[in-house]
């Protein structure tokens, strides 16, 4: 048995209205709509690995702010976003912060860190 | 009175842009003067991925799409005032700002760069009725609250509107635990780039309902929830439509005005579709020597957009100062404008001086209504120079064309953009 999904390509402003054929077994027959390689590859993985970055904000004390924007470094499986916010709920740095720093190594057991997106002095 | 070759007005991702192409073009003395505490502008709130996908190659928050651009200003020893405040800037370049340390102070520039920016559309400007009890926000600004502050703005959220920050803030409230019930659209399209009703709305089951809009607010001193209704084509609220969402806050995203109050100040034209000037192949508003980019001119969805635009506006302010660019009236040469016709909404720029044009030019404009397979014209006088299909056009997402200079002459009358629904 063949699924068509429709998709919505995101790996440009273009956001190219894409059908992906998966079968049971999660094996891609086709992609159509798309208009570049990105879309191919993008459909196949949407339907088999859906990946996101992870943003979101992380308390500091001591700095001239009380929240330091931080992000996954790579993307993570999408259903790992809620457990990866969870892990980073209670984490409190201490200023200085420097973009880049990693305020967690292993986001959800993904193996990822999650580090600062900026400096927080 | 001070004097600098060159005052940028913002700090934001346009100002910074624009100063680093001017200093880079031989602009000698400039300053970047902006309110906030620091530079980069909205940028800072936008913690979110997915700027500099076209500049850079890569996908990186708003924070850190800033420090690149900051970084450049430092390395340049580009000067700057934060916690300064631009009260007024006259036709002949006077720019007047306040700060704590300097109070009052005034600057004479040879060129001025407009790069102030946008603000968000107020509940004021909406007509919803109900009273005015606490939690209802703009988006931008509970994105502030969220992202700098800390604070969470409620706890079961309504968002009225589908713009890109609404989008982005509907994940937002989710990931901090917030209840997103529902995002609804007074247009039958969603004006936020379609990336974002993917990541942000499907992603977590969020529904957007399109052709809806909030009839009623409920709640005294809090917000107790609203009533959505469905509406007509006109944008109506069809009656027996209503229903009833529970929820302790309205987040508004509706739209943004581009920050014209000091351009009104100096004279400066402007449009009555955007709500920026009116400027030339230059980037130059009405009033010699004043420049504008970003998204004071118009409001554009991709910042690296903005970054080149301001560039671009960076690069001709720097030439108008070392006097290169070719200044009165008739040494300018023939001006063409340029049409918005047939579902163009309108162009930047909207006139070009021949003589002071590049080989090429790019063009920006924004659709009307969405589209499907349908193609963009553009004419030199009555000659088609320009005809490239489109599978999707939508209001929300803007779109550009590169103009040559070859095909212009001093016989174009006009240049004309428009859009030709049917296939032929």
């Amino acid at each position: 048995m063949t699924e068509k999904r429709n998709l919505t390509c995101i790996g440009c402003p273009m956001g190219c209205a894409l059908t992906v054929e998966v079968d049971d077994d999660g094996y891609v027959w086709s992609v159509t709509g798309n208009t570049c390689k990105r879309g191919e590859i993008y459909g196949k993985k949407e339907v088999t690995n859906p990946t996101r970055i992870v943003t979101t904000t992380v308390r500091v004390t001591g700095g001239e702010m009380d929240a330091v924007p931080v992000k996954t470094k790579w993307d993570i499986p999408k259903d790992k976003i809620f457990s990866c916010i969870e892990d980073l709920k209670d984490i409190v740095l201490t200023a200085p912060v420097k973009t880049g720093d990693v305020v967690l190594a292993d986001a959800a057991g993904t193996g990822v860190p999650v580090i600062a997106t900026r400096d927080v002095i | 009175m001070q004097e600098y070759d060159l005052v940028i007005i913002g700090g934001g991702p346009a100002g910074l842009a624009a100063a680093e192409a001017a200093k880079k073009s031989g602009a000698c003395s400039l300053v970047i003067l902006e309110r906030d505490r620091e530079l980069g502008g909205i940028l800072n709130q936008c913690i979110h991925n997915g700027f500099g996908l076209h500049s850079f190659g890569e996908e990186l928050t708003g924070p850190e799409y800033a420090k690149r651009y900051i970084d450049r200003i430092r390395d340049l020893k580009i000067e700057y005032m934060l916690a300064t405040m631009v009260m007024d800037l006259s036709e002949d370049r006077v720019v007047t700002a306040m700060n704590s340390e300097n109070g009052v102070f005034s600057i004479r520039a040879k060129a001025v760069i407009l790069a102030m920016g946008c603000r968000e559309r107020p509940r004021g400007a909406l007509n919803i009725p109900g009273y005015r009890p606490a939690g209802i926000y703009s988006a931008g600004t509970a994105q502030r609250l969220v992202n700098i502050e800390g604070l969470m703005p409620g706890r079961e959220v309504v968002i009225l509107g589908s713009g890109d920050i609404g989008l982005i803030m509907a994940r937002r409230m989710t990931l901090e635990g917030a209840k997103v019930k529902v995002v609804a659209e007074l247009m039958p399209y969603s004006g936020g780039l379609k990336r974002n009703i993917v990541q942000c709305l499907d992603d977590f089951g969020i529904p957007l309902l399109l052709s809806h809009t909030v009839v009623d607010i409920h709640g005294k001193n809090r917000v107790e929830g609203v009533t959505l209704a469905a509406v007509d084509e006109k944008g109506k609220p069809i009656p027996g439509t209503e229903e009833f969402y529970s929820c302790d806050t309205l987040l508004l995203s509706v739209g943004l005005i581009p920050e014209n109050e000091l351009s009104r100040e100096a004279g400066i034209a402007l449009s009555a579709v955007t709500g920026g000037p009116l400027v030339n192949e230059s980037l130059e508003t009405s009033v010699p020597g004043i420049f504008a980019c970003g998204n004071v001119l118009h409001v554009h969805d991709l910042v690296d957009f903005v970054s080149e635009e301001a560039a671009t506006a960076g690069k001709n302010a720097a030439a108008f100062i070392a006097e290169e660019t070719l200044r009165s009236a008739g040494e300018q040469g023939p001006v063409i404008p340029l049409l918005a016709e047939g579902g163009v909404r309108y162009t930047v720029p909207s006139c070009i001086h021949l003589l002071r044009m590049p080989e090429e030019l790019k063009v920006r404009f924004r659709v009307g209504a969405v589209y499907k397979n349908a193609y963009i014209n553009v004419f030199a006088g009555k000659e088609r120079v320009i005809r490239r299909k489109k599978m999707v056009m939508a209001p929300g997402e803007m779109e550009e064309i590169t103009l040559k200079k070859e095909w212009l002459s001093e016989k174009t009358d006009t240049i004309t953009v428009t859009i030709e629904e049917e296939e032929i």
